[in-house]
């Protein structure tokens, strides 16, 4: 289509999720600007690509930290919906896009995107998140994000024979390391106290945390709110 | 006028200038005042490193002080989940050196690798965490050493929030105080590769195995010097100031040739939530953009890592990139378990290298390791503990240094 002066709309996406109101785009916008961490995280933008070239994730996916930065600053709230709705989960928050020049964090800003995207319990995070709850559910009740019993062979295929080896060898494997702290732990990466864990849970609940996660998915939320209450009922 | 081209020669001497930084005129502001004017209001307890420390400049100039001892050791739950060689290699160096530690249980993980995956957290939640441990090792009387660089690069950005957002101060010290805990935040955040660092040349005077026929490349960890850069290390000896010092140094003082590659400054493919359920990205990145890139235009014996995912991408990632005939092969070890082999650790009791998917023993080979000797004595420990007769390793069996080439 030629570009018209009825058409032509410099700086503003077309807009993707027509079936999405421009009010609701707007408030989650704001709910993102709002974040007492996005001055921090984004000053302007020069466009000079440097995030881009240093992006891990726009090697391989359609995503620009360029586009992020400078979507936000120009306060394109359709934009911002599209790339809350298809981008944010492709970034590696590797932070190689905190060598902007003008000192934006375009990670950061997608890390506050996230937020609000599971905050408000936008379908296309729940879809994004399948498969990760086992995940969720492990470092909120455990304390560590990972576990040797997790090492199986049919979540870790593409690992090789080693994890079949791993998982026939496990229970011997960690009494033969040295330390203290990690020696015949298998459902958490190292014994950690009681009392650590209780603090834990308190954090979780006190923070706002299991709210967060009553967004994202409801039958996770039951599990955790009840182990955790029963021990902090326990003491 | 007669102008006269610049010769290759000339752009080089240019480049091989030392970069020394003025603190004074650093482009990033130190947070280090700040974080003293809060203690002075009793917002926060500010603990200082113990000493005996070592000062090291940082990347625009500013001294930062590693401890050398009374360390609290903040373990990633990474290594201690599928790397226990990388964390157990950190604590035998600090026994070899007959330094003091805590290896505690009273810790959490950061949850930064969940926090980075999924975001199914919030500022508030995050720093609590973080002031949680913190609070825990000044219980101690320990000055914490993080283990994780992500732990590292999250609490340092976690310590930023803290020092600019009053909002969020108030808000960590309502949640401490449901368990009696102060806001604590250290003087220093030190990542262990700091201490490796500020340790090489004693581990070079103990090093009793030669690794000069050795060529590795490094891979610097993204969250280790990208986030926050200014609070990571730097020299003008190594690579001229440009890059991270960390690693490269340690691996220099014990005669290993470090080659450089192209691609340095990417990450390692981790993706936090990618490595877990999208791994086509991160076996594709770490494979095609870091493995292979080296083998072509280096072809190490061995690369060298200072953080759980990175071991993890380069070293899981290489197995199924062999179906698709890639030029893959390198064996992934950390800055500690290079040093504590250097230093005569056992290669099973405490380098694990048996955690390791990717090939290892050709990198034992050259470097005229008899492993298999180990590797069956370890066999023994292990048919022991099956049967019973001995509950596990302990440092009692892991501590003593081995003759490696014997």
């Amino acid at each position: 289509m030629p570009t018209t002066l009825e058409n032509w709309n410099p700086g503003k996406a077309e807009n993707r999720h027509p079936h999405v109101a421009y009010e609701e785009k707007e408030r989650l916008f704001l709910e993102v600007k709002n974040d007492m961490r996005y001055s921090d995280f984004l000053y302007g933008c020069y466009e000079c690509g440097i995030c881009v070239a240093t992006c891990p994730s726009a090697r391989f996916y359609d995503f620009s930290p360029r586009v992020i930065a400078q979507s936000m600053a120009r306060e394109d709230v359709e934009r911002v919906y599209d790339i809350i709705t298809e981008d944010i989960w492709n970034c590696a928050q590797c932070f190689s896009c905190v060598r902007c020049p003008r000192q934006n964090n375009p990670g950061g800003l997608v890390t506050i995107l996230r937020e609000v995207s599971l905050k408000n319990g936008l379908q296309e995070t729940k879809d994004a998140l399948q498969g990760y709850s086992r995940v969720i559910y492990k470092v909120m009740l455990k304390g560590n994000q990972v576990s040797p019993d997790m090492l199986q062979p049919d979540f870790f295929p593409d690992w090789g024979p080693w994890v079949t080896e791993f998982s026939a060898n496990m229970q011997v494997w960690r009494k033969a390391i040295p330390m203290d702290s990690i020696r015949g732990v298998t459902d958490a990466a190292w014994r950690t106290d009681r009392k650590t864990l209780l603090e834990l849970y308190t954090i979780w609940f006190e923070s706002g945390n299991m709210e967060i996660i009553k967004e994202l998915d409801e039958s996770l939320y039951d599990l955790l709110t009840e182990v955790m209450q029963e021990e902090l009922e326990e003491g | 006028m007669t102008e006269t081209l610049t010769t290759v020669e000339q752009i080089l001497e240019r480049k091989s200038h030392a970069v020394i930084r003025d603190s004074s005129v650093a482009p990033t502001h130190d947070m280090h005042e700040l974080l003293f004017e809060l203690e002075a209001k009793s917002e926060i307890i500010v603990q200082r490193v113990p000493e005996p420390y070592v000062e090291m400049t940082t990347k625009y100039g500013r001294k930062k002080k590693i401890p050398i001892e009374h360390t609290w050791h903040h373990k990633s739950c990474g290594h201690c989940g599928h790397i226990p060689g990388y964390a157990s290699s950190i604590l035998w160096l600090h026994r070899q050196f007959g330094l003091d530690y805590i290896d505690p249980t009273d810790q959490t993980s950061c949850t930064g690798w969940n926090y980075y995956a999924s975001a199914a957290s919030n500022a508030a939640g995050q720093a609590s965490v973080m002031a949680r441990n913190f609070a825990a090792a000044y219980e101690t009387g320990y000055f914490p050493l993080i283990h994780c660089g992500t732990s590292y690069g999250h609490y340092k950005e976690i310590r930023e929030q803290l020092v600019h957002h009053k909002e969020l101060r108030d808000e960590v010290r309502r949640i401490l105080g449901k368990m009696g805990k102060p806001l604590v935040i250290p003087e220093e955040i030190v990542h262990y590769s700091e201490w490796v660092h500020v340790m090489r040349n004693r581990i070079a005077e103990r090093q009793t195995l030669d690794m000069s026929m050795i060529t590795a490349t490094v891979h610097p960890a993204c969250h280790y010097y990208k986030i926050v850069a200014e609070d990571a290390i730097y020299d003008p000896d190594i690579y001229g100031g440009q890059r991270t010092a960390v690693v490269t140094a340690m691996l220099e003082s014990i005669g290993v040739n470090v080659a450089d590659y192209s691609t340095w400054f990417d990450c390692c493919g981790f993706g936090f939530r990618h490595v877990l359920v999208q791994r086509d990205f991160t076996r594709s990145f770490s494979v095609l953009r870091k493995i292979e890139t080296m083998k072509n235009e280096v072809n190490p014996d061995l690369t060298v890592t200072h953080d759980t995912g990175c071991v993890t991408s380069l070293d899981k990632s290489q197995f199924a990139a062999k179906a698709h005939d890639r030029k893959v092969g390198i064996p992934i070890l950390s800055d500690a378990q290079v040093a504590a082999l250097a230093m005569g650790a056992h290669p099973f009791r405490v380098i694990q290298f048996h955690w390791h998917s990717t090939d290892w023993r050709p990198f034992l080979d050259k470097l005229g390791v008899n492993w298999q000797k180990y590797w069956d004595e370890f066999q023994g420990d292990l048919d022991q503990i099956r049967a019973g007769t001995k509950s596990g390793i302990t440092w009692e069996d892991a501590d003593a240094p081995v003759n490696l080439t014997a």
